[in-house]
């Protein structure tokens, strides 16, 4: 098992490296040039190319590279061309607010969708799977950010129990640091509820059928125990498989939920960098993504072992 | 026994405490005056960027020697007294007293000396100031001398500039950072005091007040007079979303935003607890900037069938709409400033179709398309390309309209590649009103060739009118150079002007007290049941 941790976490290098030449050579095939943005609308030609000498944005393409991975291997992310700071010192501010956004939204998708999705399986045909499937349907197809504004308007506007936008910091007081997660939460949680109880109907759905179900009914065990005990169980791998690959599901809807929320993480922090073409800041965010994608989607291999004990690495 | 009256007599204290601390005034709560900006606070060097969020941020930290008033007037700011030698080429200066830097230390005429150096590298106006002076010399702590080779009108202009870049003043170890760095040293003496541990790029910036500040006896007016300021805190949020910051604003989780957007003033002028201030009675001006470098625009009279083409109604209509926020305005330098004027614009900007094909053909327009950038992300900005477009074809142009967000706009201006390889023809922008009050500051005018803004103009007639402007010093005088450049620039465009569009700020009720200036400034602003 240790080997295979150890072979999964090397395997993320050639990820990463892929990774990282596609982002450098995307931002540089970009159209816009940082050092026009940061001059200014009323900048010349001649202090727009001068602010380009100084980001080294004149050298070739290779020799960019090269630096860059030079840097990135000694653990230097570099400094960001706007904000003046480096970007190891940005992503360090805007993870918080991210991660808690992150937990919240899976937390609340789980708890939500799943009971649903076994719900939905054991009343198969009824009108009670036909609402779930339905309202699954709808979060799928309604846009993130629409849902966040009809929930700001309904919540915060109209009813004003939530604050419309903004963080609190946990350290700065566990309700502030709820009240404004509840919304944003809510809103990125409806596509990955969808996504989840759909699995998790058609999974239990096809254990419902299985002979040690019907073996469990034939010794007299009730409905729920045969649900929680004998179905849940073996239909999890598919559910956790999903909740694993949605993470990419979320990361694109972080993007969308701390625009319209106000919330400084690291969404808001990718926009903010590609439309300023800051490219120091947008690589160093992009292999995060992927860092932290791939060691979920390991994280979630290793789950199975513990949820079918045939599973071995 | 004894205890339980001990234990009475505990509680009756601290009932008694309990009472006289309720009955105490309490201590007055900190005003924090909480802002959504035109956009997020990335740079922080306002010599650095001409970028206008960085330069509100520059007269949030930072004093200038001079200021431009409401009358559009130029009168000292820090500085206590100066005169003009009677050969009208030297000024003395000297600052007035009680000015502090943010550490505590003297404002000194030697900072300002390194600061006006620093600050002439970068901006255009300064450039052409310092192309008369000798010398800048300091006389003592508190006076320098500004020494000039030959008489000009520009210096309380160029000084008291309103708009980017200001000439701020930085202490001499700050102003002495090459112009080519950007500085990290936020120290300066203005009003308030930069909060450097609480600035988060995308999240906030903080200022509070400088209660070393010592304002000017004079009521505030423009940029000039005292800045009181009468909030102890102001926050600039970065929401970046204009919905959310609209929303925010009718939840009271905000008191101020700058730059709402037309299309959703009329959901503010409902609310009761929202009020519209317009804060900048100049505005801003609308423009169609040529590539004067590329076919056919390299021909004045193609570029004049442009300006006989276009008219400015159209064009406001689709982007602001509401007549409440636009004026129909035929003078280049904006209706309401000094070097105003109509003349020679005569039969211009009036949709004359026939004049303008006419005109094409004298300037012998062969058919190729005009490559017209359109700026799809800003919404001052959206709609403005098409109306040109529409405007142009009925003229006889043939037209390519490019969509593109505003940054990629941003660095495509800058390359003189031929259009069909990655350049281009035109593009219209907006400029607030305080940058182009005259031929010197509006950069447009630059007809300097190569050293011109992107378009790069090369006209002699129009670089001599702007040194006739730099060397006079007689105001009727140079009203009458600034007629002229208007009049130059019909037979010679270098850009179209295309009227102007006021944006106000809306604020809670609660808020009182909004200056109304070309650049935003938080001075003389009370929140009133904090």
């Amino acid at each position: 098992m240790l080997g295979y941790i150890v072979r999964r976490i090397l395997a993320t290098i050639p990820v990463v490296t892929v990774v990282a030449i596609l982002v450098f050579l995307l931002l540089r095939l970009t159209t816009g040039d940082p050092a026009a943005i940061i001059a200014g609308d009323s900048a010349t030609t001649q202090q727009v190319a001068e602010i380009r000498v100084k980001l080294g944005l004149e050298r070739p393409l290779v020799e960019q590279f090269v630096i860059w991975v030079g840097r990135m291997v000694r653990g230097d992310f570099g400094e960001s061309y706007f904000f003046k700071k480096t970007v190891a010192e940005l992503i360090r501010d805007r993870l918080e607010p991210t991660a808690a956004l992150a937990v919240c939204t899976i937390l609340l998708a789980v708890v939500l969708a799943v009971p649903l999705g076994v719900l939905a399986a054991a009343r198969r045909g009824t009108w009670v799977d036909r609402v779930v499937m339905g309202l699954s349907v709808l979060g799928f197809s309604v846009p993130v950010f629409v849902i966040g504004y009809a929930l700001i308007y309904l919540f915060a506007v109209e009813l004003a129990w939530l604050p419309v936008q903004g963080y609190q910091r946990l350290a700065e007081g566990f309700w502030g640091f709820l009240e404004r997660l509840i919304l944003p939460s809510s809103t990125l949680a409806v596509i990955y509820v969808a996504l989840i109880a759909r699995i998790t109907r058609a999974s239990v759905l096809e254990v419902l059928g299985a002979d040690h179900v019907r073996t469990a009914r034939a010794k007299g065990l009730g409905n729920t125990t045969v649900l929680l005990r004998h179905v849940l169980r073996n239909a999890a791998v598919p559910i956790v498989t999903v909740i694993g690959l949605g993470v990419a599901l979320l990361i694109g809807g972080v993007v969308v939920t701390e625009s319209v929320y106000g919330i400084p993480g690291l969404g808001r922090l990718t926009v903010d960098a590609v439309l300023a073409r800051d490219y120091p800041t947008v690589q160093a965010v992009i292999l995060l993504f992927s860092v932290v994608y791939v060691m979920i989607n390991l994280l979630v291999d290793l789950t199975y072992t513990f949820l079918d004990p045939r599973i071995r690495y | 026994m004894t205890s339980i009256r001990r234990v009475a007599a505990a509680c009756l204290t601290l009932s008694l405490l309990w009472c006289l601390a309720e009955g105490a005034p309490p201590a007055r709560a900190e005003t924090t005056l909480k802002v959504v900006m035109h956009s997020d606070l990335k740079i922080v060097d306002p010599i650095w960027t001409t970028a206008y969020i960085v330069r509100n941020h520059g007269y949030m930290i930072y004093d200038t020697l001079f200021s431009t008033d409401a009358k559009g007037e130029v009168k000292p700011q820090m500085v206590g007294k100066y005169d003009l030698s009677a050969d009208k080429l030297t000024y003395t200066m000297t600052l007035r007293d009680g000015l502090l830097w943010h550490d505590g230390k003297p404002v000194t005429a030697e900072d300002c000396v390194a600061s006006i150096k620093r600050w002439a590298q970068k901006d255009t106006m300064g450039q052409k100031m310092m192309s008369f002076v000798k010398e800048l010399v300091v006389v003592d702590p508190k006076t320098f001398k500004i020494v000039l080779k030959e008489q000009t009108g520009l210096v309380l202009p160029a000084l008291g500039k309103p708009s980017s870049n200001v000439p701020f003043m930085m202490p001499k170890r700050v102003a002495d950072t090459p112009a080519s760095e950007q500085i990290s040293d936020f120290t300066g003496s203005g009003p308030f005091i930069f909060k450097k541990d609480e600035w988060k790029p995308g999240d906030k910036a903080v200022y509070v007040k400088n209660a070393q500040y010592k304002p000017r006896s004079e009521p505030a007016s423009g940029l000039a007079g005292g800045k009181v300021v009468k909030v102890d805190r102001v926050e600039w949020r970065a929401i970046s979303d204009h919905q959310t910051a609209i929303n925010a604003l009718l939840a009271g989780e905000i008191d101020y935003i700058e730059a709402p957007p037309h299309d959703l003033l009329p959901v503010l002028k409902k609310d009761s607890n929202v009020k519209l201030i317009d804060s900048n009675p100049l505005g801003n001006q609308y423009a169609f900037r040529y590539n004067t470098l590329a076919k056919p625009f390299d021909n004045a009279k193609v570029r004049q069938a442009v300006m006989v083409a276009f008219n400015q109604k159209d064009f406001l209509e689709a982007v602001i709409g509401d007549p409440n926020y636009y004026k129909l305005c035929k003078a280049m330098f904006p209706c309401g400033s000094p070097n105003s004027s109509t003349k020679g614009m005569d039969g211009l900007l009036d949709s004359n179709f026939e004049k303008a094909k006419a005109l094409l053909k004298e300037g012998g327009y062969d058919g190729t398309p005009i490559v017209l950038m359109h700026s799809t992300d800003l919404a001052v900005l959206t709609n403005l390309a098409p109306v040109a477009k529409n405007l142009m074809e009925k003229a006889g142009f043939k037209v390519d309209m490019q969509s593109m967000d505003w940054q990629t706009l941003v660095a495509r201006r800058a390359k003189k590649d031929p259009p069909a390889q990655g350049g281009w023809h035109a593009f219209l922008t907006s400029w607030v009103a305080a940058d182009i009050l005259n031929p010197i500051s509006a950069g447009f005018v630059n007809a300097s060739c190569d050293t011109a803004m992107f378009g790069w103009p090369c006209d002699k007639e129009l670089e001599s009118l702007r040194d006739q402007y730099a060397r006079e010093t007689n105001p009727a005088k140079l009203k009458a150079i600034a007629e002229a450049v208007q009049v130059r620039e019909t037979q010679y465009p270098t850009y179209v002007w295309l009227g102007q569009w006021y944006g106000p700020v809306a604020v809670r009720k609660s808020i009182d007290g909004v200056i109304p200036a070309p650049a935003t400034v938080f001075w003389g602003i009370e929140k009133k049941g904090s």
